[in-house]
Order: structure tokens, then sequence, then C-alpha cells
């Protein structure tokens, strides 16, 4: 037990504070939720859906829970189940096999509800663009409110794309 | 390579690694199959490629002496003589197979739909259709047909295709009785994009950023072998520096996913501290390869002909220094790992594979070396600069979870002493050399990427653009495997399991 608790001492506290919200990502055709902010105050609950990706996107979402980005010392926290979710951060270009999969967990996502399409994939459909297998990107398949470029987008892009969806300013 | 009993003409590939091709008859198909199971060798890929006035379907086997790659035309009915009675892993391949292409193997156990699940009609084979083609007809709903368990008390739990945590799709059938899982049936195909497809017409460069994008955690495997097989087929070799940069590229995606994947297994078993510790190394590695190499997953950076980069003084320092950190801190996890006897009584003997099931079953890479299959292709076949690396194949003999995970300590750190050798012995010079487009030919690359062998097989039209890629994940050979390791372990034991392999989605899919 004090080696672990050495270790965790040597280590320290590594978060660093959060970026602004990259309020030029959020879909300009679509109007923000404006009230979620005020409903949800600062917690967010997230539930991932890969539909299509090449797992690099899942990767850097993975980074968001370490202790540089500390994404739950924000109130964000990712859950389970659609039913518990604010918001759905869905990767890859859609594919045709997950097409029902994603629909279905969207329509299972209570109101109102965020969508952050993440990738070039989810944002254009990418290097695999649209095919017999392919829908291309998500907003093909369901109504899509933020956009996070990058292949894959860093985790610290990832958190100023969230932060758009939400917050106000 | 001479194969006894069978008279072959087998031509030497120009490739790094011993690859060799040959045509074969439908009776010389099977006998093949057959000496190569004598001579204790595996499957390493099945393919089919209609897309050509010679359609064929291809077998690439992986011997002692090298990889074998056995052509087959395909007459008008479009069958073969099944191999999986011999090589189970072959089951899947030919499935997919005969999703895309329409070729069916004759005699074969399981006929079952793989990769196609409701989005395109039976009877109409996208690697047989025009490129770009769209499918016919509408999405009809999906009904595969799993594997009933009978008897008293046994239920069924469906998990996926999206999973409870931040994970790619697909879905695992589970029956259980009580807690104990009887059978394991995976159902994969959710994430393929029809990449195969997506490669036909495009030349050798713009191929190779969709090679990059296959399996995102081994982007730089792909990006390797798919480069050795343009260059196979392009008859050049890439400057010396380069074949260098290649393999600490390799070896730092190597580390990054045991860094990763090592603490997701103590996560697994609610240890977090260890989560917390290896997702900083993680952080730090990858935050260097960012700064050093432009990309934090190091994607694009293997390309046709050379890499995308070059390193400075300046870099190889930091690297160094981050080597020394990353084996001292983690050298200190290993030992709180070892000693915490809450976790490793959740790791030993659980998901076992013995070494005998893992030959029969064709387990490749890491995990096959962690059930006492001591191959490795940077061993067995050490090309440059791995060569000159004195790599050793390391092995366990547990087949456990624990034993997975040893595998990945022991293979973290002596990947470690590999880039420092590879950062003081780096040669001077170019990195870039061009690739020519040539007609009608083929290259084969083929890589010992962090989860296993990665294979890419090219070919080129008559004008030069790719006529056919296809790339192979060593996860094909190994999901059979998990459901192996699983059968007779609790439920709440199947995430550690899974974790300890960490099989690619995208990687299999295609």
């Amino acid at each position: 037990m004090w080696q672990i608790l050495r270790e965790i001492a040597r280590t320290g506290r590594r978060t660093e504070p959060a970026p602004a919200p990259a309020t030029a990502w959020r879909d300009e055709t679509r109007q923000l939720h404006h009230d979620i902010f005020d409903v949800l105050g600062r917690a967010l609950a997230i539930r991932h859906v890969d539909a299509g990706s090449c797992n690099g996107c899942e990767l850097e979402i993975h980074a968001l829970a370490n202790a540089y980005y500390n994404i739950e010392g924000l109130g964000i926290r990712f859950v389970a189940s659609p039913r518990h979710a604010d918001l759905l951060l869905v990767t890859g270009p859609v594919s045709a096999n997950m097409v029902v999969a994603l629909e279905r967990t969207w329509q299972a996502t209570p109101d109102p509800k965020l969508v952050v399409a993440v990738g070039d994939c989810g944002c254009s459909g990418g290097v695999f663009g649209e095919s017999y297998a392919c829908r291309g990107r998500v907003a093909n398949v369901i109504p899509v409110d933020v956009t996070i470029p990058g292949c894959p987008p860093p985790p610290i892009d990832l958190l100023r794309g969230i932060l758009a969806a939400v917050r106000q300013r | 390579m001479r194969l006894p009993g069978i008279d072959l003409e087998l031509e030497r590939q120009c490739a790094p690694l011993p690859v060799f091709a040959a045509a074969v008859t439908q009776a010389q198909w099977s006998v093949l199959a057959e000496r190569v199971a004598d001579l204790d060798g595996q499957l390493a890929t099945l393919w089919a490629h209609t897309m050509t006035s010679a359609p064929s379907i291809n077998a690439a086997y992986h011997l002692r002496e090298g990889l074998l790659v056995a052509s087959l035309a395909l007459d008008d009915g479009r069958t073969y003589p099944d191999v999986a009675a011999l090589f189970p892993a072959a089951l899947r391949l030919q499935r997919a197979a005969h999703d895309l292409s329409g070729v069916r193997a004759n005699g074969a156990l399981d006929q079952r739909p793989w990769l196609r699940h409701a989005a395109w009609p039976a009877g109409w084979y996208p690697l047989c259709a025009a490129p770009g083609a769209a499918a016919p007809g509408a999405l009809e709903p999906d009904d595969y047909a799993f594997v009933e368990v009978a008897g008293d008390g046994v239920h069924e739990i469906p998990v996926g295709p999206v999973h409870a945590g931040i994970i790619e799709p697909g879905h695992f059938r589970f029956s259980v009785v009580g807690e104990k899982v009887l059978r394991l049936e995976a159902r994969l195909g959710y994430t393929h994009k029809g990449i195969a497809q997506r490669f036909v017409g495009l030349d050798l460069a713009s191929g190779a950023r969709v090679a990059a994008r296959v399996s995102g955690d081994s982007t730089v495997a792909y990006g390797w072998a798919y480069a050795m097989a343009a260059e196979g087929l392009g008859g050049v070799s890439p400057p010396e520096r380069a074949q260098w940069l290649r393999a600490l590229l390799l070896e730092r995606e190597r580390v990054a996913n045991h860094l990763g994947d090592i603490g997701a297994v103590g996560n697994d078993a609610a240890f977090t501290f260890v989560q917390t510790q290896f997702a900083l190394l993680r952080e730090e590695w990858q935050r260097l390869s960012h700064t050093v190499f432009g990309h934090r997953l190091l994607m694009d950076l293997v390309v046709p002909g050379g890499v995308a980069r070059d390193i400075d003084a300046a870099a190889v320092a930091a690297l160094r220094r981050q080597h020394d950190a990353v084996a001292t801190t983690a050298g200190r996890l290993r030992r709180i790992f070892d000693e915490h006897a809450g976790l490793q009584d959740r790791l030993v003997t659980t998901g076992h594979i013995s070494t005998d099931i893992a030959r029969r079953l064709g387990l490749t890479g890491m995990a096959a070396r962690a059930s006492g299959l001591a191959r490795d292709l940077r061993a067995d076949h050490a090309w440059n600069p791995y060569a000159m690396l004195d790599c050793r194949c390391i092995t366990q003999r547990g087949g456990d979870v624990a034993a997975r995970v040893a595998q990945r300590f022991d293979e973290m750190f002596e990947s470690l002493s590999l880039q420092h050798k590879l950062l003081l012995g780096m040669p001077p010079g170019p990195t870039m050399t061009t690739v020519p487009d040539i007609a009608d030919r083929r290259g084969f690359g083929w890589v010992e990427g962090w989860r296993g062998p990665v294979l890419v097989a090219l070919e080129t039209a008559a004008d030069g653009r790719l006529a056919r890629a296809h790339c192979h994940d060593p996860s094909w050979q190994n999901w059979p495997a998990l459901e192996h390791a699983v059968m007779g372990n609790i439920v709440a034991d199947f995430p550690l399991i899974n974790k300890s392999f960490n099989l690619s989605y995208a990687g299999h899919d295609l």
C-alpha cells in the first residue's frame, strides 16, 4: 500500500486548465439549444457511439479521461446507456451496418439532446467517403450540432468541441 | 523454400522478408494446405481477387521459411476447396470472401454471411461490381442465425453492437448458466466500410492514406506493410535511414498500445490506480510523438518510398530521455502490479489458452507468444534494421490474462531497448526514394505490429493504379480464439479477457 501512496505523491497533480469552447465549430444551419446549459448547469453525460471509425478517434476520446485533461473534473462523464445521456459523441463515417444501431441510439437519448460528430470521417466521410458500405458523414444519418475536425482530433480539440456544444460563449 | 510431396514452382518476391508465390491447381490447393499443416505452418490470410479477367482465390501460409502465397485461378463456377477443416481461422475469411466476391469454399461447415448484414442484398458482390457502385435495393431487416445453446437454465446475454464503454462496435452473444459462460459467439462486420473497394483505382500514394486508417491503433504497422508492398511492386528499396526510422515508429506504436492496455486491464479489475498512472505515461508518450513526428498516433509518416519526416539531434535526446523515464516508472509500476494479490487473483488462470489450442486455432502475434508459441517476424525473419538489432522473441507459458499482461510488460521493455539501439545506430542519409507505378504487378508487405503480423497484398492494373489491395489484421485469427478463452469463465471476467487481447474491429471488418 505504501508503494501505491508513494507513487501517487510522486505523480502529484497533472491536470491542466480547460480550453475555451471552439464556437466556430458549431453547426451554423442548426440553432443550438441555448437553454441546455441552463438546464444542465456544468454537468454533462456523454454516450460515445463508434459508427464505423478506424479506432483512432476512440484512442483520443479515451485520453480525455487521463489526469492531464481530467474531463470528469469539468463535470463531464461518459455513461453506459443513451438513456442516461445528454450528448452523443459519434465517430467514424457511418457504416451501412451501423445505421440502424446509430438511429436507435439517437432515438433512445432523451430530448433535449446534442450530437457532436468527431473527426474528419464524422465531419465529411474522410478518406472513406460514401459507398455501398458507407453513408459518409454523421449528419447524413442523424442531426448534428457540432463537428470536430482532425484525423483524429487531439483531446484538447475534443474538449473544445464538447464545450462548444454546451456553453453559450 | 521447399515443400516435400508437392511440385510447385515457387517464385521469390521482391520483399525484405522471404515471400514466395506460386500458381496452383485445384488438386494442389488442397494438397498444399495439408503439407503446410503437417509442417506446423499456419494460414496467414485468404482473399479473392475477382476484379480482373482472371479471377483467383489466394491463400498465404506462414511457414518457418517465410510466407508462401498460393493463387488458384477460379473457373466460372467460382468455387474452391475448403481449407478451414485444417485451418479454423480460414472459416470467417472464406465467408468474407464470399460476401465480397461471390466465391464459395466447397465443403465448408459454415456458409452464413459474415461481413454482409443487411446493407446489400445476397447475390450482389461489391468486388465484382464497378468501383464506386452503390448497392442495389433498400436496407432489409437483419436476422443472423446465432448458434443456440439448449439445456436447463441456459440463457443468452446479448451485448452490442453499441457497447457500454468507449469501444468499437460488435455484437457478443453469451450463452450462460448462472454466472458461467458456456459459449460466446461474436458477430462482427459492423464497421465494414468497403475498404477493399475503396482502394480500387487509387494511385499508390493515395492508397497509403487509406491503409493508414485500416486500424488506427496499428497505423504504423499498416503504413509500413503497405509501403513494403508498394516498394516490392515497384522493385525499389527505401533508403537505409528510412528503414531505421520506420522501426523506431513501429516500436513507438507498440509501447503506446501496451501502456494503454496494461492500465486498462487493471481498470477492468477495479484497480484504477494503475489505469491513472499508465494513462499519464501514454499521454506523455503521445505528446512527444506529436512534438517529434507531428502526429500523436504517428499517422501518415510511413509512406511508399520512405518516411515523411526526419529527426534531428534534439529529437534524439528528447526520445532517449523519455525511454529512460518510461522504463523507470513502468518498472516501479510493474512491481506494484505483480505484488497486488487482489489484482493477480483476477488475472491468473482467467481466459486461458493452452499452447496446443493456440496452435490448433492458429493464434498469432503477442497473444500466441503469451501461450508459448515462439513466433515473431522481427526475430524469425529479421529484415532491416531488425537484422542488425539482435531482436529476441519473448514468450510466456501461462496463456492466461496474467501471461498476456506479463508478455506486454516484457515486450514493452524489450521494445524500449530496441529503440535505444535504433537511436544509437541510426545511419545518416536521405529518407525518401521514388516508387514507380508499374502495371500488372503484385507486391507483398508483412510486418510484426504490436498485436501480431499485419499483411498487405497489392496488385496493380494496366494503368499502374491499384486493382486490388488486401489488408489483413491478426485479429482475424485471434477473435475465434478469444471466444474459446472465455468458455468456462464468469461473465464479469469477459472485459478483462477481452482487454488482455484488445483485438481490432476496424482492422477485421474493413
